[in-house]
């Protein structure tokens, strides 16, 4: 028996692209959103839900919670929570708009300051969990009340108001600032951050040697540091990675609203880690994808608009987005187990 | 011949009737959408829902209202989005913040939508190409409490703020502030809108400034806590109270003669005024003279304060 039979190998057996397609994590989430989208396209496409401004209006939604969404989706796989995304976005609009409006920086330097800022609070918060290993769900949540305080304590010490704006005329013709702000072939900006996003991160995860360490570190930390994976780098960069998420949020609302008010993300953690789960990311870590969450973002902003249009009284609001929710995971787990199964 | 004469003209004359009132939409056909930043679900909120669901009815039109869950603006700014694409034939929106707010109204108006504004907004409604204003001014009604207060002599006071990022709120702290004259200071209480966080909050401000002889609450939601504190502290009706807006149990708090004065917006006016405004100048083109509306301020005492207190049981002050 010198010879080995090669086809019995089956690392690499030839897989049919159909089953390749359906093992992927974020087939259930595409799935989902499509089923989505055609319940709105019937019952509310005669009341602007397919119009040009309409479909502009949730994708924008879409965009915006979709970019926290990548963030925090690299983040869980990489077997991290971050709950300070939401207080961040305040504290980072603050250190934009503050700078601009009180003390007349250009706003190319006040955007620098609050991504420095950002990148020193994912550091801060990679840090805490790194030395002490407690669970980041609890470090981050910390730093949910910590930055939402010092937005508010510092606002209020330095204009004493809740609320700065008149930023408008700061940003027109700020050669940083103009990637934040207007729409390109009449969609607005954050959809193209959101995309060039997805399309980068996505190659970062899955074809470069960051990519592979994020896996393993969220997989099994231990059996990824025996492998000489820098585990502790990793986690920093991935908490900054959520902080910067966060900042070009901010910096997408401050710039394009022309005003920060110290309310500003709240909720936004939690509706990003929903857009990751919906998307196929894992509580635990280890799996997921940035398509997932990018379509799982999607999911979310077009129900959330979508309701709208179908013109269904408020007060039923949460019930509706609440079940719609429901059955898009349920619908996308339903997929992934047959895609799984099929194996 | 003659007869088919006068069955044409009286087939030509219908044809003219029927054509002129096609040219006034049918009040069944009229759809207006209202979007807030309030949620229905707080207490000064729902007595506007209330009134907007009335003047629905009372109009026979379509009214949709539309609010984001939090004191979020970017959010406020997609939900009108959205309205605008649903192509209503009417628009109703408070703007707690032009800035966020205001390209997102400025392009309701250039798709041809009549845009009112209602509760906040008194000072920008215009530049945004909305209508009408139908509401109070806020510095002023802040300023009229702190003139109050200072009568009786308050030097220090509390402002006790439920929704800060919205400017309206800190606008009615400033005017109390300066309401109260040369020399007082005025401490701001920002809080959020949990009861027990507002009352441990007042409980504490008072344990950290004993000379605190006021307080403003800017809102119901932050009213009520204020209450149950000076209550536990065996303090109510030693300090001044003064609220912006009512409830039953301010409303009842004043009745007993434990409070100085609540300030009434009449918010009800709010919700029921724009639908019915828009209503005719949707139908007919009418519109009142008056560029902004005003509800309030009106100030309710203990001397009138029980024949308000059956009707804000209803949820109509």
């Amino acid at each position: 028996m010198a010879t080995i039979d090669r086809s019995a190998d089956e690392r690499i057996r030839e897989v049919g692209i159909l089953r390749k397609l359906l093992s992927r994590p974020e087939l259930g989430a595409v799935s989902g959103a499509i089923l989505v989208f055609i319940f709105f396209a019937i019952v509310a496409a005669n009341r602007g839900f397919l119009s040009f401004r309409g479909v502009s209006s949730w994708l924008e939604v879409s965009a915006q919670l979709g970019i926290l969404a990548i963030g925090a989706s690299l983040l869980m796989i990489g077997g991290e929570f971050d709950l300070s995304i939401g207080s961040m976005i305040a504290a980072a609009g603050m250190a934009m708009a503050i700078p601009v409006a009180v003390y007349g920086w250009p706003f190319w330097l006040a955007i620098l300051l609050a991504f420095a800022f950002a990148l020193f609070v994912g550091y801060i918060n990679g840090m805490i969990v790194n030395r002490t290993r407690l669970p980041s769900f609890i470090v981050t949540l910390a730093f949910l009340f910590i930055l939402r305080g010092l937005t508010i304590g510092f606002t209020r010490l330095i204009t004493g108001r809740t609320q700065v704006s008149g930023l408008k005329p700061a940003a027109e013709g700020d050669w940083l600032a103009v990637i934040f702000r207007g729409d390109i072939f009449g969609l607005p900006v954050s959809i193209y951050w959101w995309l060039g996003l997805a399309v980068l991160t996505t190659w970062i995860l899955t074809r470069t040697q960051f990519g592979n360490w994020v896996f393993g570190v969220g997989g099994d930390a231990n059996a990824a540091r025996n492998t000489g994976v820098p585990v502790e780098r990793v986690r920093i960069i991935l908490f900054m990675g959520t902080a910067v998420a966060a900042t070009i949020f901010a910096a997408l609302q401050v710039i394009d609203l022309g005003s920060a008010d110290v309310n500003r993300g709240q909720l936004k953690e939690f509706e990003a880690i929903i857009a990751a789960v919906i998307g196929g990311c894992l509580l635990t870590g280890g799996y997921g994808s940035v398509v997932g969450a990018v379509f799982g973002a999607l999911i979310f902003g077009m129900v959330q608009q979508g309701i709208f249009f179908t013109g269904v009284n408020t007060d039923w609001f949460k019930v509706f987005l609440g079940l719609m929710l429901l059955i898009a995971v349920l619908f996308n787990n339903f997929i992934r187990k047959r895609a799984t199964e099929a194996k | 011949m003659k007869k088919l004469f006068l069955a044409l003209s009286v087939i030509i004359s219908f044809g003219l009737v029927a054509n002129a009132l096609a040219q006034v939409p049918e009040r069944s056909d009229i759809r207006i959408v209202v979007v807030s930043h309030g949620a229905a679900s707080d207490p000064f909120w729902s007595v506007v829902v209330n009134g907007v669901d009335q003047a629905a009815a009372d109009m026979g039109v379509n009214v949709e209202y539309r609010a984001p869950d939090t004191f979020d603006m970017p959010r406020m700014a997609q939900l009108i989005d959205a309205a605008v694409a649903s192509n209503p034939d009417g628009l109703i929106v408070s703007i707690p913040d032009a800035d966020a707010l205001g390209d997102s109204i400025r392009a309701a108006v250039e798709a041809g939508i009549p845009v009112m504004s209602m509760n906040s907004g008194s000072d920008v409604f215009k530049d945004l190409g909305v209508l009408r204003h139908v509401g109070q001014t806020e510095y002023e009604a802040g300023f009229g409490a702190g003139q109050r207060m200072a009568a009786k002599g308050v030097q220090n006071g509390l402002c006790v703020n439920h929704e800060v990022g919205n400017v309206a709120l800190d606008l009615r702290c400033q005017g109390f502030e300066d309401g109260l004259g040369e020399g007082a200071s005025v401490d701001v209480l920002a809080v959020s809108t949990d009861p027990t966080e507002i009352r441990n909050a007042v409980l504490a401000a008072f344990s950290a400034n004993a000379n605190l002889e006021g307080v403003l609450a800017v809102g119901p939601v932050g009213g009520e806590p204020t209450i149950a504190a000076l209550e536990e502290n065996g303090q109510l009706g030693e300090i001044e109270l003064g609220f912006f807006d009512l409830s039953p149990t301010i409303l009842q708090t004043l009745a007993d003669g434990n409070a100085a004065f609540a300030i009434d917006q009449q918010q009800y006016l709010q919700g029921y005024l724009p639908v019915a405004m828009l209503t005719l100048y949707i139908q007919y083109g009418l519109l009142p003279g008056s560029e902004v509306v005003l509800t309030g301020p009106g100030f309710v005492t203990p001397d009138n304060a029980a024949q308000v207190v059956e009707l804000s049981a209803q949820g109509i002050r």
